[in-house]
This record gives structure tokens, sequence and C-alpha cells, in this order.
């Protein structure tokens, strides 16, 4: 298929620094296969652990090695969240069919496709967002760290405090800014002012945002620009020390400078944290993610490393949409 | 899980049984109204009820007849007062928005909130005063002016439902601002206005406090608007206040009669809008 | 041109029935200061700090009448807007789905009753009640009418209302809000809240809309309440409200000093309530400015049961 651009092994280079760069937070992963460039589509099929995950369904029979390659995959990168034939229903309505897929701990994976294609119901499902919409059940396994979501033994006010998320519109209470990302500290029954005093600057300057708010942050939310509003958001959703984050579209709302800010800021916190993002943009997605899913009408088409899906593309349909034929 | 989850937990359960319990405590009176009105009231609405006057003091039997002519007389008054006010208003505010619009919008708005025995003070001065005799009349004008704010709120709502395209369509023919309203737009609109004027009446067939010194009460028959005249209201209120146990039986038929009444009108109302809804969707 | 005359007399001819509206409202006010101007020449300020009520020697002063409208206007919210509060909350955040109409329905139902009956079933069945619950609290005399019937019976007429306003408040408060809550590890009541508190001064607004029915209810109250006016904290006592002494002492009055005394309780009475009206109005739009809700009108229509 298409030759690889330069550009994008120097982005994978950098990812590779990055990892040198780990913190403690995390067991240095095994060599990746980012390490080898990315090469043409025949040398990209002899790598099994980049062949694109993808139900037996949609694959037409099921897919011998499929095991195999989920156990390889899971061995060689540290899976966060591990998906295995989900399927999701508004009432009757089918809208997600059989997913299945790995999210590897402290990367950022990007779920793109066309709207209306799942993605948003997809990662609303890991955090089970998708509970408090009446008629809505998802079917199959999604587990975290071993720990399966949905089951019985798992409490979903506290799955929520692990899986932090961030919507499409930014969502800031109206009230001040410090109470804002005091918020999820609070309920959670944190009252020491000091304590609360130190995470509110650490979440925010993890957010980007400290130095522009720290004189003024016992006013309003509401008085921040759209992207500072965003930013606050993320500050918030990271005050409760969460180890994913879901981002659903985060930057669509907000101008060019607003989106690139937000971009950089998602490239800083894959260190520390799982960063799962939803974006229609694929120019973003290819910007800031490690792996990228591809998603078409509820089913997942291709899932590689982002210089793959983008560059060398298995499926015709993920190539006409990254080419921009459609969607 | 950890003691703090399960405390917060345990508090947003207490607080949602708490609610379901706010429900329960405002059924309690609805349906203890509705039941002993019927239990009290269905039993003495027979045909005497309907067609016979009130006895004199002390006297058993008899009906209110006369009382429920009354009612009707007086919400025809009130409408006939407040149908072409209201809408002419509704009209206008949704035609023309402005500061004069605006103004008029808040002052319905404020007409809406004043108790009904300040309006019946307001219609004593004007029409009882004036000629020194209480009258279906001034008791008319007091329920119209109690219906207006709401006739005047369901018209323009109405109206501003209606697509942008079908008026200028009209203007567009050459129809005059008077002839694309009355022709094509009200029309369009119209279903829904009386839905509202109905359930303007439901509300003022209620009312009692606002007759009391304009109409007044009449023991005979009387169908003249310069004559107090009976009404169920005030009626069932006159005979509760009373002595007698008779005229208590009767005052809880008068109920059912005023609850029956109102609910019919209140079912009417909801049914047109839900049919008003159908057909604007199709 | 012909067509443009006749637009402007269309527009000429609905603004005069608009002007109308417009004239009522001052109509009211001028009129009931024009018909009360005896009395407030006499009694002065007077008027509303004095307790006699004498219509015998022409004295009057209102303020039992006021006192009573406000004491019972207050307990009936006191009980009122948590009840009404907690209905909102019910139908709008926690019942299933097939439940909220129905139970709208009956709320507006309740909202539907007219006074008189309340009255009626307040005087036959309520104020019997009352009265064994005063005797069982050793009340002496127990009546049975009195402030505390007068309160709930202007508790329970105000609830539908005051919930319907407050359900349509919640109903417009963004659903992102309540989303943020959970996504941050909120418990179903902790999500609540914050959806309370983004439509913190709209409900205050529905809250006051409801006090200011309470204000105003007349036969409902004038059949509970005992009539007599005094000023007294005590629940088991009767009491008077501004509205009942006008509707029962008016078509008796005599001579033009008593009724324009009682014009003016409804002078005050109609300057309370329109401001209490305007307060909570302005309360209810500076919500819906946060959120920028088309139909908010709907918010205003509180008659309409439909």
């Amino acid at each position: 298929m298409t030759a690889t651009v330069p550009e994008l092994s120097i982005h994978s280079e950098s990812v590779e620094a990055q990892e040198g760069r780990r913190t403690a937070r995390s067991p240095q992963p095994h060599p990746r296969h980012e390490s080898r460039p990315a090469g043409g589509g025949f040398l990209a099929t002899l790598r099994p652990e980049v062949r694109p995950e993808q139900s037996p369904a949609s694959r037409g029979g099921a897919s011998p090695d499929r095991n195999d390659t989920l156990t390889q995959e899971q061995a060689m990168t540290d899976s966060k969240i591990s998906v295995r034939d989900f399927d999701f229903f508004y009432g009757t309505a089918k809208v997600l069919h059989g997913i299945s897929l790995e999210i590897p701990a402290q990367k950022v994976t990007a779920l793109i496709g066309p709207s209306g294609c799942g993605k948003s119901t997809f990662i609303r499902s890991i955090n089970r967002m998708n509970d408090i919409i009446p008629d809505a059940r998802g079917v199959g396994t999604i587990t975290i760290d071993g720990q399966n979501v949905y089951g019985d033994e798992t409490d979903v006010v506290e799955l929520r405090r692990r899986v932090g998320m961030v919507f499409q519109k930014s969502n800031p209470f109206p009230k001040s800014i410090y109470d804002n990302v005091a918020y999820g500290l609070r309920i959670g029954g944190m009252r020491n002012k000091r304590q609360l005093d130190e995470i509110i600057e650490r979440s925010l300057t993890r957010a980007a945002l400290w130095h522009e708010v720290k004189d003024r942050l016992h006013a309003s939310a509401m008085a921040l620009s759209g992207g500072q509003q965003q930013r606050l958001c993320i500050a918030r959703a990271l005050a409760v020390d969460p180890e994913i984050l879901l981002m659903d579209e985060p930057a669509s709302a907000l101008d060019p400078i607003a989106t690139s800010k937000i971009e950089e800021l998602i490239y800083e916190l894959k260190d520390n944290y799982t960063i799962v993002i939803v974006t229609h943009n694929m120019q973003q997605a290819a910007r800031v993610s490690d792996r990228t899913a591809f998603f078409m009408l509820g089913k997942l088409i291709e899932y590689a490393d982002t210089n793959a899906i983008f560059m060398t593309p298995k499926e015709k349909m993920t190539e006409d949409y990254v080419t921009g034929r459609f969607g | 899980m950890t003691a703090n989850l399960r405390r917060r937990k345990l508090v947003s359960h207490i607080f949602e049984v708490l609610c379901g319990l706010a429900v329960v405590v405002a059924l309690i009176p609805l349906a203890m109204i509705l039941f002993y009105v019927i239990k009290e009231g269905a039993g003495s609405l027979n045909l005497d009820f309907f067609t016979h006057m009130p006895k004199p003091v002390g006297e058993a039997g008899g009906g209110m007849a006369n009382a429920i002519v009354g009612t009707l007389i007086l919400i025809g008054i009130a409408a006939a007062f407040a149908v072409p006010i209201g809408c002419l208003c509704g009209i206008h505010l949704a035609e023309y928005p402005g500061k004069f619009s605006s103004a008029v919008r808040f002052a319905a708005d404020v007409l809406n909130g004043v108790p009904s025995i300040v309006i019946g003070i307001f219609a004593y001065g004007l029409v009882v005063l004036p000629v020194k005799r209480f009258s279906a009349l001034a008791g008319g004008v007091a329920l119209g002016m109690l219906m207006i704010p709401i006739v005047v709120r369901t018209t323009e709502e109405l109206l501003l439902l209606v697509p942008g395209g079908l008026r200028e369509g009209a203007l567009a023919l050459g129809a005059t601002r008077s002839r694309s309203v009355f022709s094509v737009i009200v029309p369009a609109a119209l279903p829904g206005i009386l839905t509202g004027i109905l359930v303007a009446l439901a509300r003022v067939a209620g009312e009692t406090a606002p007759l009391l010194f304009t109409a007044l009460n009449n023991a005979y028959w009387s169908t003249s608007l310069s004559q107090p005249i009976a009404s169920l209201t005030v009626q069932v209120y006159t005979y509760a206040n009373s002595p007698y146990d008779d005229w208590h039986r009767q005052a809880w038929a008068g109920a059912f009669l005023l609850v029956m009444m109102i609910l019919t009108l209140s079912i009417a109302a909801r049914l047109a809008v839900r049919r008003l809804e159908r057909m604007n969707r199709s | 041109m012909k067509r443009s005359s006749d637009d402007r007399r269309f527009r000429l001819g609905t603004g005069a029935f608009a002007a109308l509206v417009l004239l009522i409202v001052v109509g009211i006010a001028i009129e009931l200061t024009r018909q009360s101007t005896l009395s407030i020449a006499k009694f002065g300020l007077k008027f509303w700090t004095t307790s006699t009520w004498d219509p015998v020697s022409g004295m009057f002063g209102a303020l039992p009448f006021i006192w009573g409208t406000l004491y019972s206007s207050v307990l009936a919210l006191l009980v009122a807007a948590p009840v009404a509060l907690g209905i909102a909350i019910f139908i709008s955040e926690l019942s299933p789905r097939l439940l909220k109409q129905p139970l709208a329905y009956l709320t507006e139902l309740l909202a539907a009753i007219p006074s008189i009956v309340y009255g009626l079933w307040g005087m036959f069945v309520l104020v019997p009640l009352v009265r064994k619950f005063e005797i069982a609290m050793g009340a002496k005399p127990a009546l049975g009418v009195g402030m505390l019937a007068g309160a709930l019976i202007l508790a329970v007429m105000v609830i539908p209302f005051t919930s319907s306003v407050a359900r349509e408040i919640l109903k417009n408060v963004p659903s992102t809000q309540r989303e943020a809550a959970y996504a941050l590890g909120a418990t179903r009541w902790e999500a609540i809240k914050v959806a309370i508190g983004f439509g913190k001064s709209g409900i205050i607004g529905a809250v006051m809309l409801g006090f200011g029915r309470a204000l105003g209810e007349t036969i409902a109250v004038t059949m509970v309440i005992g009539n007599a006016p005094q000023v007294t904290a005590s629940l088991f006592k009767p009491q008077y409200t501004m509205a009942a002494v006008i509707a029962n002492e008016f078509s008796e009055a005599a001579d033009e000093l008593y009724l324009h005394a009682l014009i003016e309780i409804g002078l005050l009475l109609f300057i309370i309530t329109i401001v209490v009206n305007i307060l909570s109005r302005l309360l209810i739009w500076s919500m819906k400015r946060r959120v920028a809700a088309p139909a908010v009108t709907q918010l205003l229509a509180e008659e309409v049961p439909v």
C-alpha cells in the first residue's frame, strides 16, 4: 500500500522516546512494534501483533489464531481495558456488534469513524455511563485490569471514580473553579482544606490551567473561555486520580488554538493515564494517538497502531475513510 | 466498598424513598377528596337536584337548578368577555413583538397572579357600584378578567407555533395582514386556542370568591344579566356554612357536579391537545 | 395604499385590545386605591399595626389579617415546598418511564379541584381530624378550625402547582450536568443535588410562586381557619386572613368606611402578591437565561393543566 511518510515514523520514534522516559507509575513494557518502522502492507502482514482485531462475525468466519493473537497482544502490551464480544442495545436496536479489542495502558487509543458509528456508545460503556439511559444494555465483557466492569462485584460509583470522563461540550458546574475541581474529592469524603488545596493545584497544573486561574480560584467557572472550561473539566476529572481517562470528542467544540492546547495536554497526560479518545477529526487522531480503532455502523473494522491505520490500512473501508472518500 | 461509599449509597437510597413518599403524601388528600365527594355527593345527585329550586330555609329537599343554570350563564358571560379580548390581544403579541407587547405580556402575567377576590373587588367597583346593584354581569366580568391571561398566553403561544412558511405564503399571495392572520394562521392554531379557552373555562367555573359580592346569590330563578344570580359554587358555599344536614348533603352533591364538570372539561382539553399534536406531527 | 392602511388598522385594532389588558391591571391598582381613600385618610399607617377590628365603632386595624395571611402561607410553604420538590424530583428523575405521565396528570388533577371543594372537604373531613389531633395534644378548647387546618389545606392546594413549575425547571437543567457528576463517581442523589444546584434560582422562584398563590387563597381557607382576628403563634387558635375577611364581610359592610377598610386590605393583598410574583418570575427567568431553553413560556403557563 502506501509508503511510510517520514513524519509519522518520527512520531513513532518519539513515542519510543516517551516510553524510555516512562515514570515509575507502571513498569517498562516490552519492546513493541512501534520500534520497527511501519513498512509496506506485505511486511505488515508478517507481524501478527499488528493484525487488526476483528470479531469473527465481521470477518465472515472464525479466525483460527484469534485467541492466540489476543493473548499475544495482552502479553506484549499492558492491556488496561479488555473488551470481548461486546454488543450494545438501545431497546431492541443493536448499535454495537461484537466489539473486541485490547486497550493498552498508558497509551492514547483513538476511536474514529463516521458519526453514528457507535464510538461514543462504546466509550460510555467503559465507565457504564449508559446505565443512566433507560432501555440501554450491554452484553459481553469489558474488563479493566481483569475486573469485569459489568460484573456483580463491581460497584458502579467506584468504577466511575477510577475511570474519568471528559465530554464533548465542557460542562463545568455553576460553581467556582475551586469547587468544580474539588467536587469529586468532596463527595469522596475529603474535607481537609490543605489536602484539597494541594490536589486542586496539582490537577489544575496537570491540566495546564493552573497559571491562568491561580489568582482567581474562587471566581465562577462559567466566566472561563470554552477552551479553559474544557481544561477545567479535565482537571476536575484528574482530581479524583483515575487510572483511565475517557474523552468523548473533547476538542470538537473548540477553536484551533484551544484544540491544540488540549492535544498537547493529552500527549503529556498519557505518561500517567490510559487515555481513550473519540474523535471525528482524523488528523487529531493521527497527531495524538498511539493506537487507533476504526468503527463503522457499530462494528470494529480495524484496530492497529495509528501509523498502520493511516498509512497502511488493511481494510478497504478503513482506507476509504482515512483518505476522505466518505465520512 | 469503603465505609464512606456505603454511607453515601445509603443516603442516596433514603432520599429516593423520601421523594417517593412525597408523591404518596400528595396523593392521599387527592384520594380522600375524590372519595368523599363521590361518597357524599354522587348519591344525592338525583333528578330533583337538576330540576328543582332550593327550598326555603330549613326545609328538606329541593335542588340547585337555578345555580346550575346560573353557573352556565356566568361562564358564558365570562367567555363572551374574555375570548375576544384575550384572542385579539394574543394575536397582537404574536404578530407585533416589541416593547409594547412585552409590557402587555408582563401585565397579563401579573393579572394571572392577582388573587381572584381582588379581581372581585375591581368588578364590584366597576359594575356594581355605579348602578348600586349586584348583577350577573358583574360576576361574569369578574370571571372574564380571570380568564383573560390564560387565553392571551395560549393564543400567543399557539400562533407562534404556526410555521413561518404559512404566514409568509399568505402574505406573498397578496393577503393583507389581517386577512392572513384570520384566514390562515388562526385556523391553523384554532384547535389549540379552543383548548386553552376550555381550560380557562374549567378554571373559572370553580371560582367562588369573586362572585360573593358581584353576582351575589339568588334563591329564585333568574336569568337576567342585571340581577343577582345563583351559581353552583356560591350555593355550595352557602349550604356548607349552614347548620342544616340536608343542605350539607346538597352541598356535596353540588361539589360532585362541579368536579365532574371540571374533570370533563380538562379531559376534553387534554384529548384535544393530544389529537392536535398527532395532527401536527403527521 | 389600501393594503398598508388595512395593516395599520389591524395593528391598531389588535393593539387596542392588548392595551385593554394593560389597562385592566392599571385599573385594578387605581380602583383599589380610589376605593380605600377614606380608610387611608382616617387611619394612615396605623391601619397596618393596630389589631382592633370593630365595625360598630368604626375602628379598623388590619394587623391580625396580615398576620394570619403571612403565618398561614409561610407554614403552608414549609410543608408544601419539600413535598413539591420531592414530587418534582421523583417524577423527573426517579420514576420509571411508564409512571411519569400518569403521576404528572394526577398532580395536575389536584390543581384543577376548585377551592370550594377543598373547603368542603376541609370543613367536614380535615377539621374533625385536626380536632382529634388537638384533643390528643391536650389543647383546650379543641375546635379543629384554626391555623393548623388552614395551613394544611393551603399546603395541599399549593403543592401541585409548585411541583409542576419545579418539574419544568428540572427538565431544563442540561443532562450534561448530571452526567458530569456521575462521571466523577456520584451517587444518584448526589447527581440530583447537582441538578438542583444548577436550577436553584428557578426552584426558589417556583416556591415563591406557590407562596404567592397561598397568599391569595380565599374560600378553602376561610372555611377551616376559624375566622377570628387575633395575632397568635398558636397553631390551634382560630385566626383570620386578608382574603377571608374580605370574602366574609364585604357584602355586609354597611357604611363606606367599613367598605373602604376592607378594600384597603384588598389593596395590600394586591401589592404583596404582585411583588412576590414579579420576584419569582425574575428568578425563574434568570435561570432560563443560563440555559437558553426555547419553550420557556411553558414555565409560566401555570394555569394550563394540559
